[in-house]
């Protein structure tokens, strides 16, 4: 969750959709995102939804699994009476925050409320966000019990001046530990990497690709550092105490792990994302990019369901204050036209490695093709064959070739 | 000696010797305009009450940046014993870019007031103003302005102004415009000292216009000083350049307000309205005559204004190219001296291409633009006019460096100016390295008074326009002052230099500079525009050439990173409002083949404002 909510439309205090948002529902995925907004202490570069008191305003931490349970008592509701389809979960992501910073029986007790209100669809996909420092094999093991499927690791980097710049606690060493006990009681495992952080250096990620990679995960993604207005980081940066991420060494560095990546028998399937397989993909963070309804519980949680987008409120007391009044907690929402939707395809469909189908660009979008492939960004021979897929340097620059797709 | 007088003599009927016409010249802050502020309010023309700070300067800009441009004349009476005399006081512009129409407004004077700073003491454009006024035989007051301030030093400059002009210091008059102290004596010395005009009243009637200034409400209103004869309202006048006839609507003197009158007879300075709209037909210099009895013999001195500098201006927006070219034919109506004619730039687009007097006009001219008709602009680096002559003996006048001739050129001549800069004694040093760098060659020096030192050069105007003036001031701490006037045409070794981003001209920024300096210009742009450019989705060489020989090269590298790592939970809304406005922001993008270059690099490059002023 980004650090300011966008500009929209008033969302209605009973949280009903417009009748648009139903057309076709039965066909469109369902999943659901459940945010938790506490972190033990927050990193200098996030500027996420989260917070890292005990208590906001009177609001109890150990109150917000019940308060997340009734958003999604709420959400059954609201779609049932917008007349969408009722739909099976086909997937469930906690993210933060740190989930992992409530005790495993407030995340199972959250995911009993969505398995009760909406049912899981079979081979349902749950992920939990965790942090190698707040989890041990008891409480990975409890999850595994409660229905969760998959765990992603924030490693963040093996290098600890890398950690110590990033404002990350945990000790690099407890990485393969996690990792292990996860595998151990039956969950698939992703890691989460970060590069680009100002210090690190090629020979640095380096090292942190070969300790992801030697814990054999299913998954890994890597995110390049984006140094958010707001932050601790961008504060620091503007003041000159640390120096501006350099975006050639990140694309360097993006090289250097896919490269990497693909010789251990990692393929991606997105931008920043590499899998084993096709069984091992997030499904959940592929349902971003390719149009799927999902109701995002929480605190500044983001929603999409046909076509209408909406967020919630930001802070966790005035989230607590509308769930406890029964009102829906979106404080603004937007319904997208025909031509928005159009441009959102494009730019989400881009970043998948099945691609686009280049026959569903318009015309003048199809005609940009040929300069994309002769500009090395656009994969020549999946092209012939009918599919936008990017190469490695187009992926890197992929809001470059969605802008010269819809620029018309 | 009463300040006020207590009859004024009436317009039309008033004997030429108890008229006195004058000027002052003064620098720019020099107080010229608080000076006759005072004297309109002494002279009780000007309630206190209607007094506003420099009455006479109408214009913002003028007000602004406390400068002249348009001069007019305003009729003070004045007693002193029994007599009443009406006192003309001709206000003059004080910039070298209207030296014609100082010169002009001078010859329709007897004497002039040198005002001069107290604490600056005086700078070169008033040497050269100064040296107009005593060839045209004015009398000369010397005048110590602002001699309230703490920093006046009137001792030291009325040495100075006494050595110059001849005399006693003893007797430079010292006033304050500010506090009004000494300005009663100073208009007693115009009476007592300035010659009355003379005239035959009854020879056919000739009038010279020193001023010719655009009302949108009464259209044209002319100012001229009466030589002989006289004119009367109706009567048909002609203007002797032009053979023009024109009815006289109304004559009138101001005061400062016009006032219309019966006439205006010999000696006498006033307004002429004929309801034309266009000052073109109204020139500063030219004669006016009547109809009836024509004079045989136009007043001396009449020529027709010459644009000096050449400069593109094109509208950032381009789709105020039509509000431009409307708001440039209305500044033609009260500005005789601009001229120009659509061009198009590859990179700028469509815009002017206008001629100036010298760069002060031009920069008056860009900031009325701005202001009065609300475009925003950008401006191209100013250019003189050269002369160059091909193999084939062909002879092509260029203003514009894409007019330069692309084949074998045999000779190029270039405008060369005689420069005068008026500086303290310690700047001597790097001024002459300034003006050898600028290929000034030393034609004299002098000293006036115990530090300061006039050094007069002949230089290239091509140098002098191209930020010559911010370089002297930077390196003299702003002390030293320009004065420059034509002085013919020389032959040097000119060539063209253009700019390339990936092989395409871009026409904004070629430029035509002396063989030796084409390297220097050539580095400097490129690593301007590598500064300026942002990175694209491929490699840019920037290149500069003479000709197909390049000369200088950079290039930006490719931008290989373009892609937002993830969407924050989910929140797509932020994500597609970022592309929204990069594809806003491309749209004000100015295309040079595939390379997209922000409109601000433009401004940028053109202005020198990346590291051009960092290195001064």
């Amino acid at each position: 969750m980004a650090g300011a909510l966008p500009l929209g439309d008033p969302a209605p205090a009973d949280g009903l959709l417009p009748v648009s948002a139903a057309a076709g529902s039965g066909d469109r995925p369902f999943g659901m995102y459940l945010h938790v907004p506490f972190c033990r202490v927050r990193c200098g570069y996030c500027d996420f939804n989260t917070y890292t008191s005990d208590e906001l305003r009177g609001v109890k931490r150990t109150d917000y699994a019940g308060q997340a349970a009734d958003e999604v008592r709420l959400s059954a509701h609201v779609l049932r009476e917008s007349g969408v389809a009722p739909r099976p979960v086909s997937t469930v992501f906690f993210g933060g925050g740190t989930p992992t910073l409530l005790p495993a029986a407030d995340l199972a007790m959250m995911l009993a409320a969505v398995r009760d209100e909406h049912g899981f669809a079979p081979g349902a996909e749950v992920t939990t966000e965790a942090n190698p420092d707040s989890v041990d094999r008891d409480y990975l093991a409890t999850l595994k019990e409660a229905g969760f499927t998959r765990v992603s690791f924030g490693m963040q980097s093996a290098v600890p001046h890398v950690l110590a710049t990033l404002e990350r606690t945990h000790d690099p060493e407890r990485v393969p530990l996690v990792v292990a006990w996860a595998r151990e009681v039956g969950l698939q495992v992703s890691v989460d990497l970060i590069y680009g952080t100002p210090g690190e250096t090629l020979a640095d990620w380096e090292r942190s690709i070969d300790q992801a990679l030697a814990t054999r995960p299913d998954h890994i993604s890597a995110y390049s550092l984006i140094v958010e207005p707001g932050t601790k980081l961008a504060r620091q940066i503007r003041s000159g105490q640390v120096a501006e991420p350099d975006e050639d060494l990140q694309a360097d560095m993006y090289d250097l792990a896919d490269e990497r990546f693909q010789d251990a028998g990692y393929g991606w399937y997105e931008v920043s994302n590499w899998s084993t397989g096709h069984d091992t993909r997030s499904r959940h963070n592929l349902s971003y990019w390719t149009g799927a309804d999902w109701w995002g519980i929480g605190p500044g949680a983001h929603s999409h369901v046909g076509g209408v987008r909406w967020w919630n409120v930001k802070h966790p007391a005035a989230y607590a204050g509308r769930m406890a009044e029964g009102a829906s907690p979106a404080a603004g929402r937007e319904t997208l036209d025909s031509d928005v939707q159009e441009m959102e395809r494009i730019m989400l469909g881009v970043r998948i490695a099945d691609g686009l189908d280049i026959r569903s660009l318009a015309p003048e979008g199809r005609v940009a093709v040929a300069g994309l492939i002769a500009d090395g960004f656009v994969d020549a021979a999946a092209a012939l064959r009918g599919h936008l897929v990017l190469t490695r340097p187009g992926r890197l620059m992929a809001d470059a070739v969605v802008r010269r797709l819809t620029d018309y | 000696m009463s300040p006020k007088a207590l009859r004024a003599q009436e317009p039309s009927a008033t004997d030429p010797a108890f008229i006195r016409n004058f000027c002052i010249i003064a620098h720019i802050d020099h107080g010229k305009s608080t000076l006759a502020d005072r004297m309109l309010q002494m002279t009780g023309v000007v309630s206190d009450r209607d007094m506003r700070a420099q009455y006479l300067d109408r214009m913002d800009i003028e007000r602004e940046r406390g400068i002249t441009i348009k001069s007019q004349a305003v009729r003070m009476p004045w007693s002193q014993g029994a007599d009443t005399f009406a006192l003309n006081m001709i206000d003059t512009p004080g910039h070298v870019d209207f030296s014609y129409e100082v010169s002009r407004s001078l010859a329709a004077c007897e004497g002039a007031i040198l005002l001069v700073d107290a604490a600056q003491g005086i700078e070169a454009q008033t040497l050269a103003n100064l040296y107009l006024a005593l060839e045209n035989d004015l009398e000369i007051i010397p005048v110590l302005n602002k001699i309230d301030l703490p920093a006046a030093d009137p001792d030291k400059y009325a040495a100075e102004l006494a050595s110059l002009i001849g005399g006693d210091p003893a007797d430079v008059l010292r006033v304050s415009g500010k506090t009004g102290m000494g300005v009663e004596d100073l208009l007693d010395r115009v009476v007592e000292r300035i010659p009355a005009p003379k005239g035959d009243a009854n020879a056919p009637t000739r009038a010279m216009i020193f001023d010719s200034v655009y009302d949108s409400y009464r259209g044209v209103v002319t100012y001229v000083r009466m030589i002989d004869g006289s004119l009367s309202p109706r009567e048909r006048i002609q203007m002797m350049s032009t053979r023009s006839t024109h009815e006289l609507l109304e004559i009138g003197v101001s005061s400062p307000e016009p006032i219309p009158s019966k006439g205006l007879g010999v000696g006498e300075v006033g307004y002429l309205i004929t309801g034309v709209k266009d000052v073109r037909l109204s020139k500063v210099g030219d004669t006016v005559t009547t109809l009836k009895s024509p004079a045989t013999d136009a007043l001396p001195g009449y020529t027709d204004p010459k644009p000096m500098v050449f400069s593109g201006l094109y509208p950032i927006d381009g789709g105020d190219y039509p509000d431009l070219r409307e708001a440039l034919d209305k500044l033609k109506l009260s500005d005789a001296s601009l001229n120009y004619e659509p061009e198009t730039s590859v990179a700028l687009g469509f815009g002017f291409r206008c001629g100036f007097l010298g760069l002060l006009h031009l920069e008056i001219i860009t900031e009325r633009l701005e202001r009065e008709f609300g475009l925003d602009l950008i401006t191209t680096a100013p250019s003189v006019i050269y002369e160059v002559r091909t193999e084939d003996k062909k002879t092509v006048t260029v203003t514009n460096p894409s007019e330069f001739p692309t084949g074998k050129i045999q000779a190029v001549s270039e405008p060369v100016v005689r420069a005068a800069i008026l500086a303290p004694k310690d700047y001597v040093g790097t001024i002459m390295e300034l003006c050898q760098s600028r290929r000034g060659t030393l034609l004299g020096m002098e000293y006036l008074g115990e530090d300061r030192v006039e050094l007069r050069y002949s230089m290239p105007l091509g140098e002098i326009v191209f930020d010559f003036f911010d370089h002297l001031k930077s390196r003299t701490q702003g002390y030293a002052s320009l004065d420059y006037e034509p002085m013919g045409e020389q032959e040097a070794d000119l060539v063209k230099v253009d700019i390339l981003l990936q092989g395409e001209q871009v026409d904004a920024f070629s430029a035509i500079v002396h063989r030796e300096k084409a390297y220097a210009y050539g580095v400097l742009m490129t690593e301007r525009l590598k500064k300026l450019i942002p990175r694209q989705q491929f490699e840019v060489p920037i290149q500069a050439a003479i000709g197909a020989r390049i000369i200088a090269r950079e290039s930006i590298r490719a931008m290989r990173k373009d892609v937002l790592a993830k969407c924050y939970g989910g929140d797509i809304t932020r994500k597609r409002k970022l592309l929204e406005k990069q594809k806003e922001g491309k749209k004000r993008m100015k295309m040079v083949g595939k390379v997209e270059v922000p409109q601000e690099a433009f401004i940028a490059a053109l202005s020198g404002d990346t590291e051009g002023k960092e290195k001064k």
